[in-house]
């Protein structure tokens, strides 16, 4: 159910931030998705411990780390930490921005919860935690290659598995598809869709109607 | 003669013992008895839900959502079904709103049986969970008459939930709901003061609030840390706001304790769904826009347009505006959220599952050092771990 949620209080967090730690955020907002904070990556320990500490925000719990990759920008991946203050009965996000070289500092040893929260994310990204105390991967197979939420991962992966009999144990082998692996675009081409496929001689619809 | 260095005994436990409550294999480094470190190895029930919802458009993540966490499997449902409607801004009527809490308390009821018996079984009780599967088929019939499926419902569905309920089915939960809570006095006859039981749980287990909230704890596992925060009363969704009931909370964090609260809320749950089915109103249980909720199948036979919905709403489904919010839930095992990410398509950007056994479980390694190898098993068994939820 939607209520009418008011952000009165977001609003007053937002502006206890705002105050108390300027030089450590880029951006805040408050909107349909609550109140989130862009950082940058450098500044993430020390915001995530005053965020945690000061009186104003009490942000105890950090109930999530995860990412949003978007391949077409320059630092492709969007990092997500989700805060919970139970005091204050309220969430926030804090965001970064980061790519695939760029280490980000790990926040485990300001929230435990955050040792497999970013193990995770290194596992399943390729996102590199620095000074992360158990960096390994989690959910994948042992000696898995690759990072498979990625956008340019593909859906099916690169290994399948199964058990030999005359081997007597599981094997790996390349995924074969008895049947091409098919990804059906069901969008409208009258509201959502730009350009009809096969129609590319008509040329940008906007343009045409300019001309 | 200098006392001999012992190197720690590694010990791998799981993944297929019976008490690792699924397929968790632990590592422990054991000094003697007594565990030194304990490295829980996850992810062989890993099936890559996240990648595949991005796939699905929103009507057929649906399902995921049951494979997740399947022995409560309706309550991921509405965590997911709440996201949606917040990025479309969609108000639930009222009758599905009722029928949506009637079936999360239900949930949490087969969630607790399973769990106190399977807790039960670990410490070595082997009663409870032949007493306990009866109660859950009852349950799961009435899951049966409501949406077709025993198990994985796909009923709570973004805009409501799937179909009204037959007749007779509300009288008939009622009448359960009059003969349940004696199941739940043999329960706590059998266990409560059972001397085995108590050894093997009492003072076992236990952290302080700070170390819950350190951790990411939720439900159950913060109640019994003495913080009372429950998501149906701290940040009430549906209809919690207008029902009675009580938020059971422990002392020292111990493995009884999760036992006793999990009890309590059994019988508050209990409460609640008789609460539910006599708010129950009339009326319709989805909303009323035929872009997003299918139209009823008499009216596809005749009107045009209904077909016409029917077969925009089942090939390209509806599209999203673009946004992000995290939805929350209060599941049996504790706080179950979705975060989505959605570009204005039909599918999901991104939806990233939080769920709560994953930080419970990370929390092993502090939670058993310094225990015995047999407290281990207590510890796990009163966490509730699900696999499904854990790996994804």
């Amino acid at each position: 159910m939607v209520k009418s949620v008011s952000t009165e209080g977001l609003e007053e967090l937002a502006a206890a931030i705002e105050s108390a730690v300027p030089q450590l955020f880029e951006e805040i907002e408050v909107g349909a998705g609550g109140l989130i904070v862009t950082t940058d990556r450098r500044r993430i320990v020390e915001l995530l411990t005053f965020l945690r500490d000061d009186q104003n925000t009490q942000m105890k719990q950090l109930i999530d780390v995860t990412a949003v990759d978007f391949p077409q920008r320059i630092e492709r991946f969007e990092v997500v930490y989700l805060l919970l203050s139970l005091r204050l009965n309220e969430r926030m996000t804090v965001k970064l921005m980061t790519d695939e070289d760029s280490p980000v500092p790990s926040v485990a040893g300001v929230f435990p919860s955050a040792i497999w929260a970013e193990r995770e994310v290194w596992d399943l990204f390729g996102v590199f935690f620095s000074d992360h105390p158990d960096l390994r991967r989690i959910l994948t197979d042992y000696g898995f290659e690759g990072h498979p939420l990625r956008k340019d991962f593909p859906l099916t992966g690169h290994v399948e598995v199964r058990y030999d009999e005359e081997q007597k144990r599981v094997v790996y082998e390349p995924v074969k598809l008895v049947q091409e692996f098919r990804s059906f675009d069901f969008e409208s081409p009258w509201e959502g869709m730009l350009h009809l496929p096969g129609d590319e001689k008509a040329g940008d619809p906007e343009s045409k109607g300019q001309s | 003669m200098a006392e001999a260095q012992i190197k720690p005994l590694t010990l791998n436990f799981g993944p297929q013992h019976p008490a690792a409550h699924g397929v968790l294999r632990l590592v422990l480094e054991m000094d003697g008895e007594i565990i030194e470190r304990a490295d829980p190895h996850i992810g062989l029930l890993h099936r890559g839900t996240e990648k595949l919802i991005e796939y699905k458009t929103y009507l057929q993540a649906v399902p995921y959502f049951d494979r997740l966490d399947y022995v409560s499997p309706m309550n991921q449902e509405h965590a997911f079904a709440l996201g949606v409607e917040r990025l479309l801004g969609l108000e639930v009527p009222p009758r599905g709103q009722y029928i949506r809490m009637l079936y999360a308390e239900m949930g949490r009821l087969l969630n607790h049986i399973l769990n106190i018996a399977t807790f039960a079984l670990d410490v070595g009780a082997m009663t409870p969970i032949l007493w306990g599967f009866e109660e859950r088929e009852k349950m799961m019939e009435f899951y049966e008459r409501a949406c077709g499926a025993r198990l994985h419902a796909a009923y709570f569905r973004p805009g409501g939930v799937h179909q009204d309920l037959p007749a007779g089915l509300l009288e008939d939960i009622w009448e359960f709901c009059e003969s349940f809570p004696k199941m739940i006095e043999d329960y706590d006859n059998l266990l409560s003061d059972n001397r085995i039981f108590r050894q093997r749980t009492v003072d076992i287990g236990g952290f302080s609030a700070e170390e819950a909230l350190a951790w990411g704890f939720s439900g159950v596992m913060l109640r019994s840390a003495g913080l009372a925060w429950d998501l149906r009363r701290s940040q009430p969704y549906e209809r919690y706001d207008e029902i009675d009931f009580k938020v059971p909370v422990g002392k020292n964090g111990d493995c009884f304790e999760r036992y006793l609260i999990r009890m309590e809320e059994m019988r508050q749950s209990v409460s609640i769904m008789k609460q539910c089915i006599e708010k129950m109103p009339d009326g319709p249980v989805t909303v009323e826009n035929n872009k997003i909720a299918p139209p009823k199948r008499g009216e596809m036979k005749r009107s045009m347009e209904a077909l016409i919905h029917h077969f925009k709403l089942y090939t390209e489904g509806y599209h999203v505006p673009p946004g992000e919010c995290y939805a929350a839930v209060e599941a049996p095992k504790g706080e179950f959220g979705v975060y989505l990410v959605s570009d204005g398509s039909n599918r999901p950007y991104r939806c990233k599952i939080r769920a709560p056994g994953f930080f419970h479980l990370a929390a092993m390694d502090h939670l058993c050092k310094g225990h015995m190898l047999a407290d281990s098993v207590a510890i796990l068994g009163a966490m509730d771990i699900v696999f499904g939820e854990v790996d994804r």
